[in-house]
């Protein structure tokens, strides 16, 4: 009951100086939608080219029928330029991201089986869009080595020699020409749904939501320090109430801080940012379980140091430290190695590795094993704390 | 005085930091309506003392019994009895000073609605009904010294402990927190002051401690005290003309125990000042002697610490 009390009492507190809403929802509210919308689906990205078609061959004529397709399909929008000068002032007035320009004798030069060249200009503010151009040239370069080689096996089994014969060229030229063999027989196609990975929304609201989780929970536990430091702490053990309940209450307030910023946040993405958390029952475990992760770790710095401030920092330092080796701001596991295996000692990478098990269409008994991990961490963490927490509650 | 009235036993209490022996074997007892101070200065170990009755710190050795039961920092039923001020104001400067009392009372166990009247009834009690919803960041030191005090005010407890409630106050506020402590202990509170302003002890306090360096030096009533360093006022007079006839006349005077010059005139050590003064003064005149001022040194507390320790109170 005493617990009850000091946590009624710290949240009035809360509520009035507003630090643990502009911490617990504010900020990971704002830099969720931020994120998301720098590092949104490439869906959104609107790529713009424009083709110089100076050659006017068969072959040059694939490559601009194939660009055509892309803008028939809406992932990029072309644009076609009489010369090379043409095609620079587009870029250059950022009409365009970038440019392709064939040259002259070009399928001249893939049917004689020489080397050609597809020119791209970039534009130097549009560094994505350029390299998306590139990538498109190297394709093409790619289809033409392929055919090229296709068209050596034919005049092989001809007995015809393939090395600078003369048919060679106007093989692979002709099957360039032709879109049945320019169409990719292989697609990537995107289904979120059934692989594990979030979409860039749900992504930044969850990983924003478990960093600034770890530092919402503070303004319940570092309470214990505040209280000494300001000379009541003697009066709570002056009180007729046992010392355990001071710890119990300032732990039920970090619990019900941690846990109303979290429900905020998974609604308030939801509906503000279209974040899709899966299951509801598995997200509450994964929340439940990481609010207890939170709340181990900032007993063990309450337990440390000395002063609010102390703590207050060196929660922000564990805090960033623990996210950016979770994975909450970059993919970290992907770097491989030491710190890959690292990254799933923290609790950050054990919850979004949860939320993209429900993302998969899991529910609660596929989150258990990540949930298990998170509140793990924090029960160790948080019993380790209360050997020394002691030390908080003397005269 | 029989056992049933007293509020406060402790006995034999010891202290230490480390190597400092911060309390030695202290032993002391407060009655129901009683108000016992322990005087001395700083650092001779009344907060430890303090600390230890109150269930805030370990003790090395001896006991305390509050309203019967043996408190130890684990205790919870025997704190109830206990009103505690810390020296330091301990309040919460975001809440008001009507959510402070209230939050306090209820971890005191009180149920709703007595807190309520109980809460206007110590904001009256401390003079600050007027301010009751206004946060006590907006007070003044001495308002919230005050609240400080109401905070402890609050559940009614059988024993109030001040730990020095009155350093850093202005006059005015002080002189407010003093006349409460006098009230609290003709309402029958029992009241345990500790302080190192010799005025307050001999203006509150029933009975007084005399502590230095973790020991009480000598304890009882200011009469009992002062009665260990004689009753005798210190005359001083300064004068000038015959001042060696002078002290020659005064010494046949009845009362008068000793008489000394100085430069600049006559010390006198005499019983009760106030009696022998006139004819002091006459025999002084008949010497050829003009007496400029007279200032008379009552034996007070200050006088006893300084002859039991051979220290002043503030040194």
């Amino acid at each position: 009951m005493a617990a009850v009390q000091i946590a009624l009492k710290d949240l009035k507190q809360r509520v009035r100086d507003r630090s643990a809403f502009l911490w617990g929802i504010v900020a990971p509210l704002g830099l969720a939608a931020i994120f998301s919308m720098l590092f949104g689906p490439i869906a959104d990205f609107d790529v713009s080219f424009a083709v110089a078609d100076l050659d006017g061959g068969t072959v040059a004529s694939a490559f601009v029928d194939q660009l055509e397709d892309l803008e028939a399909d809406g992932t990029i929008t072309l644009e076609v330029a009489d010369d090379a000068a043409s095609a620079e002032d587009l870029v250059e007035d950022g009409s365009v991201d970038a440019a392709f320009v064939i040259p002259v004798g070009f399928t001249d030069a893939v049917s004689a089986g020489a080397t050609v060249e597809v020119g791209v200009i970039g534009n130097v503010d549009q560094a994505i869009g350029t390299q998306v151009a590139r990538s498109v040239a190297a394709g093409f370069a790619g289809e033409i080595n392929t055919v090229g080689a296709a068209a050596c096996t034919v005049l092989t089994a001809r007995d015809e020699s393939c090395l600078g014969s003369p048919s060679l060229g106007s093989l692979a030229a002709t099957a360039l020409a032709e879109p049945a063999f320019t169409e990719s027989p292989v697609t990537l196609a995107g289904s979120p749904a059934a692989s594990k990975e979030l979409s860039s929304e749900t992504f930044y609201s969850a990983a924003m939501a478990i960093l600034f989780l770890f530092l919402t929970v503070q303004f319940g536990v570092l309470g214990l320090l505040e209280e000494r430091q300001n000379g009541t702490m003697l009066r709570l053990l002056a009180a007729p109430i046992s010392a355990r309940s001071i710890v119990a209450g300032k732990a039920l307030t970090s619990f019900v801080l941690g846990l109303v910023s979290m429900t905020v946040l998974v609604v308030g993405t939801t509906l503000l940012l279209g974040a899709e958390w899966g299951n509801s029952l598995g997200v509450a475990v994964m929340v439940l379980a990481g609010v207890i992760a939170a709340m181990g770790i900032m007993f063990v710095v309450a337990a440390f140091a000395r002063t609010p401030e102390q703590a207050s920092n060196l929660q922000s330092i564990i805090a960033f430290v623990l996210a950016m080796l979770g994975g909450s701001f970059f993919p970290i596991a992907q770097v491989g190695g030491l710190v890959a295996q690292l990254s799933l000692l923290t609790p950050h990478a054990w919850f979004l590795r949860g939320l993209g098990d429900l993302a998969a269409g899991g529910g609660v008994g596929a989150v258990f094993p990540a949930a298990l991990y998170v509140a793990l961490f924090g029960i160790v963490t948080g019993g380790l704390a209360q050997l020394r927490i002691g030390r908080v509650l003397q005269a | 005085m029989s056992d049933n009235n007293l509020v406060l036993e402790a006995s034999g209490l010891h202290k230490s930091f480390k190597d400092l022996h911060a309390v030695k074997g202290v032993s002391f007892h407060i009655a129901t309506g009683e108000t016992y101070g322990l005087l001395g200065p700083n650092g001779a170990g009344k907060t430890t003392t303090i600390s230890m009755v109150t269930g805030l710190l370990e003790r090395d050795g001896g006991e305390v019994v509050v309203d019967g039961r043996e408190i130890s920092t684990t205790s919870t039923e025997a704190k109830r009895a206990i009103g505690y001020v810390p020296q330091d104001i301990a309040i919460y400067p975001d809440l008001t000073a009507r959510e402070n009392l209230s939050f306090f009372g209820r971890l005191y166990g009180m149920s709703a609605k007595p807190l309520r009247g109980r809460v206007d009834e110590v904001l009256d009690i401390i003079g600050l009904s007027d301010r009751a919803d206004d946060r006590s960041e907006e007070f003044s030191g001495g308002m919230k010294r005050r609240l400080n005090i109401g905070i402890g005010l609050l559940h009614g407890p059988r024993l109030l402990m001040l730990d020095e409630p009155t350093v850093g106050v202005d006059p005015q506020s002080r002189n407010a927190i003093l006349e409460s402590v006098e009230r609290l202990s003709v309402e029958g509170m029992a009241v345990l002051y500790t302080t190192h302003y010799m005025e307050e002890a001999e203006r509150l306090c029933d009975r007084v401690g005399i502590i230095d360096e973790g020991e009480i030096k000598a304890e009882g009533t200011r009469a009992e005290l002062v009665s260990m360093v004689g009753q005798r006022d210190k005359v001083r007079l300064s004068a000038t003309g015959h001042l060696d006839a002078a002290v020659e006349a005064v010494r046949a005077i009845p009362g008068v125990h000793d008489a000394s010059t100085r430069e600049d005139g006559i010390d006198l050590l005499v019983d009760g000042a106030d009696r022998a003064l006139p004819s002091i003064l006459q025999a002084v005149a008949a010497a050829e002697t003009s007496v400029s001022s007279v200032a008379v040194d009552e034996p007070n507390l200050e006088a006893v610490f300084l002859h039991l320790t051979g220290k002043a109170l503030r040194d």
